[in-house]
C-alpha cells in the first residue's frame, strides 16, 4: 500500500494539471471573495437603494459568506481534480500500466482515494486561505470588520478546507464510476453549475422540499463550512449541522467508490 | 535477475476461452487456446489481426477475465504474484503513456511497485537508447520512442518474463535490428520472451518457437525450423502457349498459386514439384518454356496458409 501511495502521488506530480486547477481556482477565488466582500458591505451605499433588505447582514455572516464562497463556488476544482484520477489514466491509458504494476484494484482505489485526499487538503487551503486573504483584505480596505481575531472565524476557515478536502474525494469516487474524461467534466460542471442550484432553488420554494435540499452534496458541502451564499441570499432553505454535513457527504464517496469498485473497476482492461 | 528456477519463468496458456459480449454480439476472441512458452528462448506469438493474441496476453496479465480456461507464469495467475511487474515485464501497447509526463518521470511513477531505486529510469533509458530523451515530453515522442520506453518499462524490474506485443511496430529498420540483438541478448540471459506480431517476417530472424494463432484458435506451435518444412516448394513457369500450359498443368493434377505479383501474363506458380520435373513434362509435350525456375517455398506463405480461413468459416 505505501508502494501504491507513492505511485499515485507521483502520477499527480509529473504532470501540470494539478497547479495549473490550484492556480485558476486560486484566482477564481480571489476575485469572488474581494466581489463579495464588496457586495456585502457596500452595495447598497453604491446602488443607492433606499428600500433595502430588512436587516444588514451581521459582521460574522459577512465574513463566513466570504471566507468560504469557495465551498460554495469553488468545489468544483477539488471535485475535477480527483475527479480525473481514473478518467485521465483510461483516456491516455495508463490504466494498463497501473494494473499491471498493482493488479489489486481495491489497492489502487484505496491509494487513489487517499492521494485524493491529500490534495483536497492542498486545494481546501489554498482554496480557502485566497479567500481570507483576498476577501479579508478588501473588508480591511473598506474598514468593516475581519473578525480574524475571532477563534470562531478560524473554525470556519478549517472547516470550510475539510469541505474542499472531502469534494476531491467525491471526485475520485466519481471517477472510479465514470471513467469518461469529458463525460465526468461535463457531469462536474453541469451538476454544480446548473443542475444542483436549480434543483436547490426549486426545492427552497415547496414546503417539502427544503429539507431533501440539505442532503444535496453540495449543500451538504457548504453545511460543513456553516457558511452558504444561498443561506445568506435566503434561497435554498436551511443548512445541516457541520458534522451532519461531513457525514453526509462521505456518505456520497462511500456510495459512489463503492459502485465503481462493483461495477466500472471490474471490467476487462481491453 | 535473481537465482529464479527455471520452471518459475515458463508461461502456460492453459484452454484459455474468452468471450466479449453475450448473445447475438457476442465476439470469441481466443477459443479454447493452450500453449507453452519456455525460458531461454524467443518465441513468436503470430497471427493476423484480431486473432487473438493482445486478449490472450491481457488475459495473462489478469487485465481481462477469461470465460473459461486460463493461463499462468510459474504456474501461478499474475494477480496472486508478489510484486508481478518484478516477475513479468509486459509491453501492450505504445501509447500507455501520459503525454504531458518525461520518460523518466513514467519510469519513475512506477518504480515504487517493483521496488527499484529511482536511479534505475536513468538505467534502463540507456538500455534502450533513450538517454538523451529522458526529460522530453512523452507527448513529443515518435511511435519508434514510445515503443523504446515501452520496452525500457518492462526492464524496470529486470524481470525473468517478457511478453511484448507488437514491439517492431513503428520501428525503423535499424530499429528492428536493434530489437532483434536486444530480445536474442535477453533470451540468451536465459529469460522468457513472447513476441507477439502479426507479420512473420518482422520476426522471422528473432524468434527460435513460434506459436500460431488464427481465429482465437492455435493453429501452429512449433520450434521455427520445423515451420520451414510446412513450406511448400514452388516452381515458377512460363510459356508464350497460356493454353498448352494450362492443359499440361492440368493433365499432371498439379496444384498452383496464383503468379507472383509483378509477374507477366501467362507465368504460372506450380506447387509442390521441383523444376527439373515441370521441365521434363513440358519437353515430353513439346511445350516451349521462357521461364523454369524452383524456389524454396517462403515461411511467409506457410504463415498465410495456415491463418487463411478455409472456406467453410473454419481455419485451416
Amino acid at each position: 500500500m505505501r508502494a501504491a501511495l507513492l505511485v499515485e502521488t507521483r502520477k499527480i506530480t509529473s504532470t501540470r494539471m494539478w497547479w495549473l486547477l490550484l492556480v485558476v481556482m486560486a484566482g477564481y477565488m480571489a476575485l469572488l471573495a474581494a466581489g463579495l466582500a464588496w457586495a456585502l458591505t457596500q452595495a447598497d451605499a453604491a446602488l443607492g437603494a433606499t428600500d433595502g433588505p430588512a436587516e444588514p447582514l451581521t459582521p460574522d455572516a459577512v465574513v463566513r459568506s466570504v471566507y468560504t464562497i469557495a465551498v460554495s463556488l469553488g468545489y468544483v476544482f477539488p471535485l475535477l481534480i480527483g475527479g480525473l484520477s481514473y478518467p485521465s489514466e483510461v483516456r491516455h491509458q495508463t490504466i494498463t500500466p497501473t494494473y499491471l504494476f498493482e493488479p489489486r484494484r481495491s489497492v489502487v482505489l484505496a491509494a487513489k482515494l487517499t492521494t485524493g485526499g491529500a490534495v483536497g487538503v492542498l486545494f481546501g487551503l489554498v482554496g480557502t486561505l485566497t479567500c481570507v486573504l483576498a476577501g479579508g483584505g478588501v473588508l480591511a480596505a473598506l474598514g468593516e470588520p475581519t473578525m480574524l481575531g475571532e477563534p470562531g472565524t478560524w473554525r470556519t476557515i478549517a472547516l470550510s478546507a475539510l469541505a474542499l478536502t472531502v469534494w476531491a474525494l467525491v471526485g475520485v469516487a466519481l471517477g472510479s464510476v465514470l471513467t469518461n474524461q469529458v463525460a465526468v467534466v461535463v457531469v462536474v460542471l453541469a451538476f454544480t453549475q446548473l443542475v444542483e442550484p436549480v434543483i436547490r432553488l426549486v426545492l427552497g420554494l415547496t414546503s417539502w422540499g427544503a429539507d431533501l435540499a440539505a442532503y444535496l452534496p453540495g449543500a451538504a458541502g457548504e453545511a460543513i463550512s456553516g457558511g452558504s451564499l444561498y443561506s445568506a441570499s435566503g434561497v435554498g432553505g436551511d443548512l445541516l449541522e457541520w458534522w451532519q454535513g461531513l457525514l453526509v457527504l462521505i456518505g456520497y464517496v462511500a456510495v459512489l467508490a463503492t459502485v465503481g469498485r462493483l461495477t466500472t473497476l471490474r471490467r476487462d482492461v481491453t | 535477475m535473481t537465482s529464479t528456477a527455471a520452471a518459475d519463468r515458463s508461461v502456460r496458456v492453459d484452454h484459455l476461452t474468452k468471450i466479449f459480449g453475450s448473445g447475438t454480439t457476442a465476439v470469441r476472441a481466443v477459443d479454447d487456446l493452450s500453449f507453452e512458452v519456455g525460458p531461454g528462448r524467443v518465441t513468436g506469438f503470430l497471427g493476423p489481426n484480431g486473432a487473438g493474441k493482445t486478449t490472450t496476453l491481457r488475459s495473462l496479465l489478469g487485465l481481462v477475465r477469461p470465460t473459461s480456461g486460463g493461463a499462468t507464469i510459474g504456474g501461478r495467475r499474475y494477480d496472486e504474484l508478489e510484486r508481478p511487474a518484478a516477475v513479468v515485464g509486459a509491453a501492450l501497447e505504445a501509447a500507455s503513456f501520459h503525454p504531458g509526463r518525461s520518460a523518466r518521470d513514467h519510469l519513475r511513477v512506477y518504480a515504487p511497485q517493483v521496488g527499484v531505486p529511482d536511479r534505475r529510469a536513468d538505467d534502463v533509458l540507456e538500455l534502450v537508447g533513450l538517454a538523451p530523451a529522458a526529460d522530453r515530453r512523452v507527448g513529443g515522442f515518435s511511435l519508434g520512442m514510445r515503443q523504446r520506453l515501452a520496452l525500457a518499462t518492462t526492464l524496470l524490474a529486470d524481470p525473468p518474463v517478457l511478453l511484448l506485443d507488437e514491439p517492431a511496430n513503428g520501428l525503423d529498420p535499424e530499429g528492428i535490428a536493434w530489437l532483434r540483438g536486444f530480445l536474442r541478448s535477453l533470451a540468451a540471459q536465459g529469460r522468457t520472451v513472447l513476441v507477439s506480431s502479426h507479420v512473420l517476417p518482422e520476426v522471422e530472424q528473432t524468434v527460435d518457437d513460434v506459436v500460431i494463432v488464427a481465429h482465437g484458435r492455435l493453429v501452429h506451435a512449433s520450434p521455427l525450423a520445423d515451420l520451414h518444412r510446412l513450406a511448400r516448394r514452388r516452381v515458377r513457369v512460363a510459356s508464350p502457349d497460356h493454353a498448352g500450359l494450362d492443359a499440361l498443368v492440368h493433365r499432371a493434377g498439379w496444384a498452383t498459386a496464383g503468379p507472383d505479383a509483378g509477374a507477366p501474363p501467362g507465368d504460372l506458380v506450380v506447387l509442390d514439384q521441383d523444376a527439373a520435373t515441370v521441365g521434363a513434362a513440358a519437353f515430353e509435350a513439346g511445350l516451349v518454356l521462357h521461364h523454369l525456375s524452383g524456389q524454396d517455398g517462403s515461411l511467409e506463405d506457410v504463415f498465410l496458409a495456415l491463418t487463411r480461413p478455409a472456406p467453410d468459416g473454419t481455419v485451416a
